[in-house]
C-alpha cells in the first residue's frame, strides 16, 4: 500500500529523485528560505511565548488599577539610563507628580528616582495556572510605577493588559480554527466522498453559510447567549459562534480535494480490497489532504482574531475587566481619549502585528506546500 | 437570458427563507424581548404589555409560529413596526438602506478603481520598485484589522481638522445648495470608504497580478508583440481583458465582504447605515426591525451576485447565459 501512494504522490515522487527527503521535509526546506514567512513564524513563536509567560512578563495584574494615575503616557522612551551627572547608572524611572486633575497631565517627579529591578516580588500569579509564584520579570518599587506603554482610563497598565489580553484573543484563532477544521474536514470529507444527494444538501448548507453576511451573523447569535455569563464561557461561546461561521470555506477547500483523490488508482485499490469506507475516509483519502488543511487553518486563523475583537469591541465579547485586545479598543472610541491619549490604541497595533505574521506564514505555508514550485 | 434571470430569482427565494428562518429562530431562542424593559416603567400597566406581547405573538416560544407570523405578512410586502421607533420599519429602513449602499458603492469604487490599475502595473514591471510598494499594500491592508484603521483615521482626521470624525452631514448641511450637499457628503465619505475599501484593495490587486503574470506568459501575447503590437495595446487590449474575469466573479463576494465589513466602519464612523441600525435593534431587541434588515442584507448579497453573473457574461463572450 504504501508503495502505491510513494508512486502517485508528486511530493513523493520528486523527494526520491532528489535523494529520498520526506514530503514535509521539502516543505520545512522550501518554508525556511522564504524569509516573509520565517519573520511571520519568529513572530508568532514571541508572540505566543508572552502570552504563555504573560503573568510573569507583566508588571502588574491586569485589574491593578491606580484610580489617581489615568492616562499615563508611556514610560518607555524615559526610562533613563544616566543620573543628573551624566553617569551611567542602572535604569530608573523618576517619580509621578500630578499636574492637572482635568486634562490628566502629568510630570516627574525628580525628587524619587525608581531603579528599575528585576525578577522582583509583586502580585500572585500561577504559572503556566499551576506553579504558584510571586516573581515578575521586572518592575519598581512601590509607590512607583512602571507603565511601559501608558495607563488606561482606570490607571491600569497597558503593558500588562495587552500580555493578559494575548492569552485570549491569541488563543481564540487556534482553539477555533482546531474545532471548524474538525468540522469542515468531515463535513467536506464526506460530502467530496460520497457525493450524490449528501454532497448536494452539505453543499447548499456550506453556501448558505459563505453567503451570509458574517459579522452581523455574529452579532445576532450573539444574543442567544445571556451577556452576563462568566468570563469562560463567553470566550468558549464566542469561539463557538466564530467557528460555526468559519467551517465552510474549509468544507469546502477539502471536498475539492476528496473529489479529485477519490478517482485516485490507490483509492480504488482500497475499495477492491474492501476496505470500509470510514478507513478509506480517514486513512487513505483525508491523509493525502493534510498539507492543504494546514495551509488552509493557517490563513484562515487571522479571522477568527479579527473576529474577536470586532465582538469584543462593540461589547458583545470578552468583558471588562477581562482585558482582551478587542475591548481594550472600545474605550479608544471616545474622541478626546483618541486625541488627548493616542496611546490607547497601542493594542491594535499587535492585532495587526499578530494578522500579519499569521498571513505571511499562511502564505509561505501555501507556496513550500504547492508541488509545482521547486525551488 | 430570460430563463438564466427566472432561474437565479427561483434559486434566492429558498436562501431568503433559510437565511430569515435562521435569523428568526435566534432571535426566539435569545433570551428576553423589548417588551421586557418595559416592566417598571412608571405609566406602563402590567396588562398592557401583556396585550403588546399577544399583539406582537411575543408570547410564543414556538419558533415555527412566530416565523410564520413574520413571514405572511411580509410576503405581502408588511414588515410590521419598529418597537423602539414606533413607525414602519420600511419607512426607517429605506434611508438607511441607501447610506450603506453610498458607504458600499464608494468603497467598490475605491478598491476595483485602484486594484485593476495597480495589479496590472504590479504584473507587467514585476520585481520593480513599484511592484514591492504594491505588495506592500496588500500585506498591510490584508492584515490592519478594521476596528483600528478606523480609530486611527479618526485620529488623524481629529489632528489634522482636514477631515470629518464621524456622521454623515455637517451641521450647516440644510443651508448647502445641491452641488454643496455633494461634495459634503464626499467629503464625509472619504475615511469611511478608504478604511472599507482597503481590505478589497488588497485582495484585488494580489488576485490581479497574479491573473495579469499568467497571461502576460500566454502564446496570444507572443503573438501581439511579434505582430509589432505597442506595449499599451498589448497590456490593455489584449492581456486585462483576459485577465479580469477571476476578477468579476470575485465581485459577487467582495459585495457580501464590503456589507459585512461595513458593521464596524459604520459603527466606529457614525455612519447612520444598516449595520448601525441592525447593531443598535439587536441591543434592543428590536425584532421587526432586525428581520427587515437582515432581508434586506441578504437581497443586497442576492442582487450583487446577479449583477456579477451579468456583467461577466457582458464582457466575457465566451459565456453565454443560458
Amino acid at each position: 500500500m504504501a508503495e502505491t501512494v510513494a508512486q502517485i504522490h508528486p511530493l513523493v515522487e520528486s523527494a526520491r529523485s532528489r535523494g529520498g527527503l520526506s514530503p514535509s521535509q521539502i516543505i520545512w526546506r522550501k518554508l525556511g528560505r522564504n524569509r516573509a514567512a520565517m519573520f511571520g513564524l519568529y513572530t508568532l513563536i514571541a508572540l505566543y511565548a508572552a502570552a504563555l509567560l504573560a503573568p510573569f512578563l507583566a508588571p502588574y495584574s491586569y485589574t491593578d488599577a491606580d484610580t489617581k494615575l489615568p492616562f499615563y503616557p508611556p514610560m518607555i522612551a524615559r526610562i533613563h539610563l544616566f543620573d543628573e551627572e551624566g553617569r551611567l547608572s542602572r535604569p530608573f524611572v523618576y517619580g509621578i507628580k500630578p499636574e492637572d486633575n482635568e486634562l490628566k497631565t502629568y510630570s516627574d517627579d525628580r525628587s524619587v528616582k525608581y531603579p528599575i529591578r528585576f525578577f522582583v516580588r509583586g502580585d500572585e500569579y500561577r504559572i503556566l495556572w499551576i506553579i504558584p509564584s510571586k516573581i515578575h520579570l521586572f518592575g519598581v518599587e512601590r509607590p512607583g510605577r512602571i507603565f511601559l506603554f501608558g495607563s488606561d482610563q482606570l490607571g491600569r497598565d497597558i503593558f500588562s493588559r495587552i500580555l493578559y489580553g494575548a492569552q485570549i484573543s491569541l488563543t481564540i484563532g487556534i482553539v477555533g480554527i482546531i474545532i471548524s477544521t474538525i468540522i469542515g474536514v468531515v463535513v467536506g470529507g464526506v460530502a467530496g466522498y460520497f457525493g450524490g444527494v449528501t454532497d448536494f444538501l452539505l453543499m447548499r448548507g456550506v453556501e448558505v453559510l459563505l453567503a451570509l453576511p458574517s459579522l452581523y451573523f455574529i452579532l445576532i447569535m450573539r444574543q442567544m447567549f445571556a451577556s452576563d455569563a462568566s468570563s469562560t464561557s463567553v470566550y468558549m461561546i464566542i469561539v463557538l459562534i466564530l467557528a460555526f461561521i468559519g467551517w465552510a470555506t474549509e468544507a469546502r477547500v477539502i471536498r475539492g480535494m476528496v473529489l479529485s483523490i477519490k478517482e485516485r488508482e490507490y483509492v480504488i485499490a482500497a475499495r477492491a480490497l474492501g476496505l470500509g469506507h470510514w478507513r478509506i475516509i480517514t486513512r487513505h483519502i483525508l491523509p493525502n489532504t493534510l498539507s492543504f488543511v494546514i495551509v488552509t487553518a493557517t490563513l484562515s486563523v487571522p479571522f477568527y482574531i479579527l473576529g474577536e475583537v470586532a465582538l469584543s469591541f462593540l461589547g458583545a465579547g470578552i468583558q471588562e475587566p477581562e482585558a482582551s485586545w478587542g475591548n481594550m479598543l472600545t474605550a479608544a472610541q471616545n474622541l478626546w481619549y483618541l486625541q488627548a491619549f493616542p496611546w490607547m490604541v497601542t493594542p491594535g497595533f499587535f492585532i495587526f502585528i499578530a494578522v500579519m505574521a499569521w498571513n505571511f506564514l499562511g502564505d509561505g505555508l501555501r507556496d513550500a506546500a504547492d508541488p509545482r514550485t521547486i525551488s | 437570458m430570460k430563463t438564466f434571470l427566472l432561474r437565479r430569482i427561483l434559486f434566492a427565494i429558498p436562501l431568503i427563507v433559510v437565511v430569515t428562518f435562521i435569523t428568526k429562530s435566534m432571535l426566539v431562542l435569545a433570551p428576553g424581548s423589548y417588551l421586557d424593559s418595559l416592566y417598571g416603567t412608571p405609566g406602563i400597566s402590567q396588562e398592557f404589555i401583556e396585550r403588546q406581547k399577544r399583539f406582537h405573538h411575543l408570547d410564543t416560544e414556538n419558533v415555527f409560529e412566530r416565523y410564520w407570523f413574520w413571514f405572511w405578512p411580509a410576503m405581502r410586502g408588511d414588515f410590521g413596526y419598529s418597537f423602539r421607533y414606533r413607525a414602519s420599519v420600511w419607512g426607517l429602513i429605506g434611508e438607511r438602506v441607501v447610506n450603506t449602499l453610498m458607504l458600499t458603492g464608494a468603497a467598490l469604487i475605491f478598491s476595483w478603481g485602484l486594484a485593476i490599475p495597480l495589479g496590472v502595473l504590479a504584473a507587467v514591471r514585476r520585481n520593480s520598485w513599484a511592484d514591492r510598494v504594491c505588495s506592500f499594500i496588500s500585506f498591510f491592508g490584508l492584515s490592519i484589522p478594521s476596528v483600528f484603521f478606523s480609530l486611527l483615521m479618526i485620529m488623524l482626521a481629529a489632528k489634522s481638522g482636514m477631515f470629518p470624525v464621524g456622521s454623515m452631514r455637517s451641521a450647516y448641511w440644510d443651508e448647502l445648495n445641491a452641488w454643496g450637499r455633494f461634495l459634503d457628503l464626499l467629503w464625509h465619505l472619504a475615511l469611511p470608504t478608504v478604511v472599507l475599501g482597503t481590505i478589497s484593495l488588497a485582495q484585488y490587486m494580489r488576485q490581479m497580478r497574479s491573473e495579469m503574470i499568467e497571461t502576460l506568459s500566454q502564446d496570444f501575447i507572443r503573438t501581439a508583440r511579434a505582430k509589432g503590437l505597442s506595449q499599451s495595446r498589448i497590456v490593455w487590449r489584449h492581456a486585462v481583458p483576459n485577465a479580469i474575469n477571476p476578477l468579476v466573479t470575485l465581485f459577487g463576494f467582495s459585495l457580501a465582504f464590503l456589507l459585512a465589513g461595513a458593521l464596524i466602519t459604520e459603527y466606529v464612523f457614525a455612519w447612520p447605515g444598516l449595520g448601525t441600525l441592525v447593531y443598535e435593534s439587536l441591543v434592543n431587541k428590536d425584532e421587526p426591525m432586525v428581520m427587515a434588515a437582515v432581508t434586506m442584507l441578504v437581497l443586497m448579497l442576492v442582487a450583487g451576485n446577479l449583477i456579477a453573473d451579468l456583467l461577466l457574461a457582458l464582457i466575457d463572450p465566451r459565456i453565454r447565459l443560458e
